[in-house]
């Protein structure tokens, strides 16, 4: 194996400031009731971040009502258009600054900041710019309406792109937001908020509040807003779903997953093992949508196990700034304790976990690419979402066990299917119960294709046209 | 002088005609307070036989070609049409309405199967898409049926209001447990007899008559069950936070009119769920 030297990406160009308040009507808040936040791979502290009240929430609130009632609402599709379209082309001429931003705080590798979350962002709004003017081929018939206020809240995997997921789309519609980034990781999200300044996007139109779980019971339980959308774990949804009985907000909901990785016996094995690697182990494992659950049929299980081995000795695991790092930082000690946690499970139920041997940093928060090999179907790693670079190893002898086997989960999110046989893609595709299904290749994301999923995955849609009627009123 | 033969109003299982494990039954009178009929008290237990009768039969319904659903739908219609006559009697029994009423009431229902079974193969024509990804994928989604739907009838209307909650659910390969209304319950019960001749497998309509309120409960909170329209319901409130606990597909009452020969297709996709597929492009 060849040795890398270093190969830093320069922090020099972001500054944070040392704290940030609320970003409500167009204006940054006084930071009040601080917590700091932290880089996962070096433990050293990035900012002072305020926690939101109710009353910080309601203020928000306020701020989008009024921008919707007087401003939005007003506005041409096409001019809610040119500033989305601004929006995307201020993401793309800052996009290495906000790459390293995403990268200190979240803790993942800059190779995927800067090739992959980035990107992404930028294209979402300028996907959604075009839409605003183009509503009424959306599918709800001529002039559908906007909710109104929309409350968002977003989990700490993907920050500055779950944010592009929720506010491009809504804005488009015509609606204004509140968005509540993670606890863990503000600050893209307070960054985009100077980003709403620079395209003079209208006051209140998007409000950023950050905070804990709390700040986001409040936001979403507040009576002005019209409009839910949240990402995140099936538990926290299911309050959610709970929480909003009985009012008329709309809500979608993307949950978790544990999604099947199938590779049949006559599946490109080279390829199929890059797919299992990037489907598991891109973003340290913690992707909904990750393909968690290997289903190799059993013929090829040696042949598969022993190039997956031999390819998780290359990985490089250490600072996410190294252009050359696969693997980063754990986001948390809460996520890396219960990953600990489950694997520890995984092993003592009978499985076998393997590891390469890959030096660990001494500071941070780190989880060396694992994968569990003989899980059965009942097992915990085999049920649970793990959120982590674990991969839980399973067999199956037909393509009809195949399915059962990914079928038999209460989530629905993703899936992957490895062979060379087109029609037994087309048919095992149809049998699967899950919303993305990706054949021959693994984690691909485009503004332009819906993402969401069946059953205990949550409902609606993001991405593409189907996403855009989440942030619009459908006629009866 | 000959005595007539009169009907036992029973429930609608798997495609069978059972009375209710627990033996109880209900008296429907009409609007002068006079004896109509006895009809089943569906238990707890028959709507868990009946969500067991549905799972059953969806994935076969599922997989069934579009043009075969749309034309045991369409045969629905043809079956309906020809017993127009005993429905217009049933509702008028029941409800006094006038035979110009009634008859409009019947129409409506069966022009609404026409309505939906026409969508049967054109629901991804018209909600799917091939998508421009950027990079060298086959990118398309499709919709497909979301499984098991618990529905409960509108509770004011004899016909047309149940066809309007069972047509958009099993048009695209659902299986429906319905809940008939509490009162007006009659219609619903020849509808079966309807649907039993139709072609349509048994399993793919459950037909329970009874109380909604001790069914729903149960049928809510139910793990096997995908997705609620709570249309017909007392308490939709409790109702969709007992759905909420396997985050099931939630109709809120009033979502949708229900009175009408034209459904709405937002209705039928509602019992459904997007799903994408990638695929590269090379070579």
């Amino acid at each position: 194996m060849f040795e890398y030297a270093p190969a830093p990406e320069s922090r020099a160009l972001v500054t944070f400031q040392s704290s940030y308040g609320h970003f409500i009507g167009g204006k940054f808040t006084k930071p009040s009731n601080t917590y700091q936040t932290i880089s996962p791979s070096t433990e050293q502290v990035l900012a002072e971040i305020s926690t939101a009240s109710a009353k910080d929430v309601d203020m928000a609130v306020k701020a989008a009502r009024s921008a919707y009632e007087k401003v939005w609402s007003k506005l041409s599709g096409a001019e809610r258009g040119k500033y989305l379209y601004r929006i995307a082309r201020i993401i793309q001429e800052r996009a290495r600054e906000l790459a390293i931003a995403e990268t200190l705080n979240n803790g993942k590798p800059i190779k995927e900041t800067r090739d992959a979350d980035i990107p992404l962002v930028a294209a979402w709004f300028f996907y959604y710019a075009g839409w605003a003017d183009k509503l009424d081929y959306a599918g709800f018939g001529v002039n559908p309406k906007a909710h109104g206020v929309a409350a968002q809240v977003i989990p700490w995997n993907f920050p500055l792109m779950m944010l592009a997921w929720k506010i491009a789309p809504a804005l488009a519609a015509g609606n204004t937001v509140v968005l509540k980034p993670a606890e863990t990781t503000p600050l893209t999200a307070l960054l985009f908020a100077e980003i709403c300044q620079q395209a003079g996007l209208p006051d209140g139109v998007v409000n950023i509040i950050t905070g804990f779980g709390q700040t986001g019971a409040d936001l979403i339980a507040h009576k002005d807003v019209n409009k839910v959308a949240f990402t995140g774990s099936t538990g926290v949804g299911r309050l959610i779903a709970k929480q909003i009985a009985g009012t008329n907000k709309k809500v979608t909901l993307e949950l978790g997953g544990k999604a099947a990785n199938i590779v049949f016996d006559d599946a490109p094995l080279d390829q199929a093992v890059e797919g299992i690697i990037n489907g598991i182990f891109f973003n340290q494992g913690h992707v909904c949508c990750a393909g968690s659950r290997l289903l190799v049929q059993e013929s090829i299980q040696d042949e598969l196990m022993k190039k997956l081995k031999r390819r998780m000795e290359t990985l490089k695991l250490g600072d996410p700034l190294d252009k050359n790092t696969d693997i980063g930082a754990i986001n948390s000690k809460v996520q890396l304790d219960k990953i600990t946690k489950l694997v520890k499970l995984g092993v003592k139920e009978g499985g076998e976990a393997w590891a390469p041997n890959c030096e660990i940093p001494k500071k941070g928060f780190w989880y060396a690419p694992t994968v569990i090999t003989g899980v059965a179907a009942t097992n915990t790693v085999a049920r649970e979402e793990i959120f982590g670079p674990v991969l839980s190893v399973l067999t199956f002898r037909t393509p009809a066990e195949a399915v059962a086997k990914a079928n038999n989960t209460p989530f629905g999110l993703s899936a992957g299917i490895w062979t060379e046989k087109g029609s037994r893609i087309l048919k095992v595709a149809d049998q699967l119960n899950a919303g993305v299904i990706w054949a021959n290749t693994f984690n691909q994301f485009d503004p332009a294709s819906p993402f969401g999923g069946f059953k205990e995955s949550g409902y609606g849609r993001e991405g593409g046209r189907h996403g855009l009627l989440a942030y619009l009123k459908g006629d009866n | 002088m000959r005595l007539d033969v009169k009907k036992t109003y029973k429930l609608f299982i798997g495609g069978k005609f059972p009375r209710s494990e627990s033996g109880h039954t209900y008296e429907l009178t009409n609007p002068k307070g006079e004896f109509v009929a006895n009809v089943v008290l569906a238990s707890r237990k028959d709507a868990r036989d009946a969500v067991v009768a549905a799972r059953a039969a969806q994935p076969g319904w599922e997989g069934a070609t579009a043009y075969n659903r749309g034309q045991v739908l369409y045969r629905i219609a043809e079956m309906l049409e020809g017993r127009r006559e005993q429905f217009v009697a049933e509702i008028r029994e029941l409800t006094g309405a006038t035979e110009i009423q009634a008859n409009k009431e019947v129409v409506a229902a069966i022009d609404s199967w026409v309505w939906h079974a026409g969508w049967s193969d054109k629901v991804d024509s018209v909600a799917g898409s091939m998508n421009p990804v950027a990079g060298p994928f086959f990118n398309i989604s499709t919709n497909q049926p979301t499984g098991v739907v618990a529905a409960f009838a509108p509770q004011k209307s004899s016909l047309v209001g149940l066809v309007n909650t069972i047509a958009p659910i099993i048009v695209t390969g659902n299986a429906v447990v319905v809940v008939a209304s509490e009162s007006l319950p009659l219609s619903a019960i020849t509808l079966t007899e309807v649907l039993a001749t139709s072609d349509l497998p048994g399993g793919v309509v459950n037909v329970l008559t009874g109380k909604e309120k001790d069914l729903s409960p149960w049928l809510a909170s139910h793990q096997d069950v995908n997705a609620v329209d709570l249309e017909g319901t007392s308490d939709p409130v409790d109702l969709e936070i007992r759905a909420a606990e396997t985050l099931k597909r939630v109709i809120r009452p009033g979502a949708f009119s229900r009175s009408g020969s034209l459904g709405s297709l937002q209705q039928i996709l509602a019992f459904m769920e997007v799903k994408t597929v990638w695929h590269p492009k090379g070579h």
